[in-house]
């Protein structure tokens, strides 16, 4: 039997691993959740890439500014010791190495690492990619946060992303509902299986060969 | 003396020829010079190229200047948004044409731009369908492609407060793209809620050096930062668009 995790446990199993004083980007989507399993008591920086380091949660109704979002559009806060800064100043801070950590949906993630999240290349599709490839190159550690299987079953965790790619080789760790793998030399290792997962059963429903044995 | 400052929006654009290459700073509506745009629809130029980040929201500026059919070309990182309804029309009926640029790509072509740099090797998009067709070169081991700058003919910019001789401050995430745009344009029009004098403005915190800024206009506190009915682009729900530009099939 395999079991799954919820959205907000894989936030929180996420959260968990980012270091206090770390500067991180959280993608739009999913990755926003995080945030809320950051611990108030460590200082984690939240960079938005529309100019804003030290970003704070949303604000209440009453506090609502059209002039301070986030990536996503939303309303949000600044906290005490933000700063803004404008566009080239902010990816600059990603593409020169500054940011600690990203998390990043995806469509596809290959054993080599590369990623694949903006588009599925359909015919008819308007594309757009806003700072998907900017971050996806940019951070230290790019880590994913996804279901593993896409709605029809199929693995998103893939020997080569048949999807347009996003960045080659940006990929560090993928967390989805069933495990956490690592991308290695060796292609994907699991670091850790979430309920009754079992390396062979991970193996099974994403047709990969899978480093790491499991406790 | 030197006075910058003009009467109306009107004025302001009054010169923008049909044909003109125009950047529009804002993300979303976070910055966007919704007086200037709707004085730029009232004096009509035809054939124009944008460059933003976006595509539009909604009805109202950026949106209401696609919807008149005098955009050209768009330059921009991310078109599709749940409210684009007026470019995914215009791009649907092939009536707009689209130059898609990673948004880092985007803020720093403009910067070089105004920074007087012929071309850079910049590692975003390498290997994707963004950078085919680029010149690429390995340094120090990392491949890179080539990105060559973009200017304009006008900048059209959003800022909080100005004073005549231009210099700008812009307010919380709204300055987003005002201050690479502001130099990257042969004539920077700028639009603040408030003009004040020479001196006020403290020279530490001046963020667009007065030299980067051809025309101030004072528009008056932009009502929609205050009465709740827009707040620019947001989704109180909380459901953004996911960071892909599609759904999986």
């Amino acid at each position: 039997m395999t079991t799954r995790i919820t959205r907000d446990e894989l936030a929180r199993r996420i959260a968990a691993d980012i270091p206090e004083g770390s500067y991180v980007n959280l993608g739009i989507g999913a990755p926003t959740l995080v945030a809320d399993f950051l611990p108030d008591d460590l200082e984690i920086i939240l960079h938005t890439e529309n100019g804003l380091l030290g970003m704070g949660p949303k604000p209440d109704q009453a506090n609502l500014d059209p002039d301070l979002i986030n990536a996503g559009k939303e309303p949000v806060t600044e906290l005490p010791g933000a700063a803004f800064f404008h566009h080239a100043d902010s990816f600059g801070m990603m593409r020169g190495g500054h940011l600690d950590v990203c998390v990043l949906g995806a469509f596809q993630v290959s054993q080599t690492g590369d990623l694949a999240n903006w588009s599925t290349g359909r015919p008819g599709a308007i594309p757009a990619v806003g700072g998907a490839m900017d971050l996806a190159i940019g951070a230290k550690d790019v880590y994913v946060m996804t279901d593993l299987l896409t709605k029809q079953g199929d693995s998103k965790l893939v020997e080569a992303c048949t999807y347009p790619l996003t960045g080659v080789g940006c990929v560090t760790r993928v967390y989805t509902d069933h495990a956490v793998f690592d991308v290695t030399p060796d292609g994907f290792r699991v670091r850790e299986a979430f309920g009754d997962n079992t390396v062979e059963e991970l193996e099974r429903l994403t047709g990969l060969h899978l480093g790491g044995s499991l406790a | 003396m030197i006075d910058k400052t003009v009467p109306d929006a009107a004025s302001a654009v009054a010169d923008i020829p049909d044909g003109a290459t125009v950047m529009i700073g804002g993300f979303g509506r976070a910055g966007q010079p919704v007086e200037l745009i709707d004085a730029l629809i009232a004096h009509g130029a035809r054939d124009l190229t944008i460059i933003n980040n976006n595509a539009g929201n909604g009805d109202t500026g950026l949106a209401a200047l696609l919807a008149t059919g005098g955009v050209r070309k768009i330059v921009c990182s991310f078109p599709r948004q749940s409210d684009s309804w007026v470019f995914d029309r215009l791009y649907r009926e092939g009536r707009i044409e689209l130059e898609l640029v990673p948004q880092g790509n985007l803020a720093e072509r403009i910067r070089a731009a105004g920074a007087g740099i012929g071309a850079f090797f910049c590692p975003t998009g390498v290997g994707t369908p963004l950078a085919e067709g680029k010149e690429t070169r390995t340094i120090d081991g990392r491949q890179y492609v080539l990105e060559f700058p973009l200017q304009a003919d006008y900048a059209l910019i959003s800022g909080h407060r100005a004073d005549r001789w231009g210099n700008v401050v812009y307010r919380k995430t709204a300055r987003n793209f005002g201050p690479v745009m502001a130099s990257a344009a042969r004539s920077t029009i700028v639009q603040v809620d408030q003009l004040v004098p020479l001196g006020a403005l403290d020279p530490e915190s001046v963020i667009t050096p007065g030299i980067f800024v051809d025309r101030v206009v004072a528009v008056g506190e932009r009502p929609w930062l205050r009465d709740g009915a827009f707040v620019g682009g947001v989704d109180l729900e909380g459901r953004p668009d996911a960071d892909a530009g599609e759904e999986i099939p």
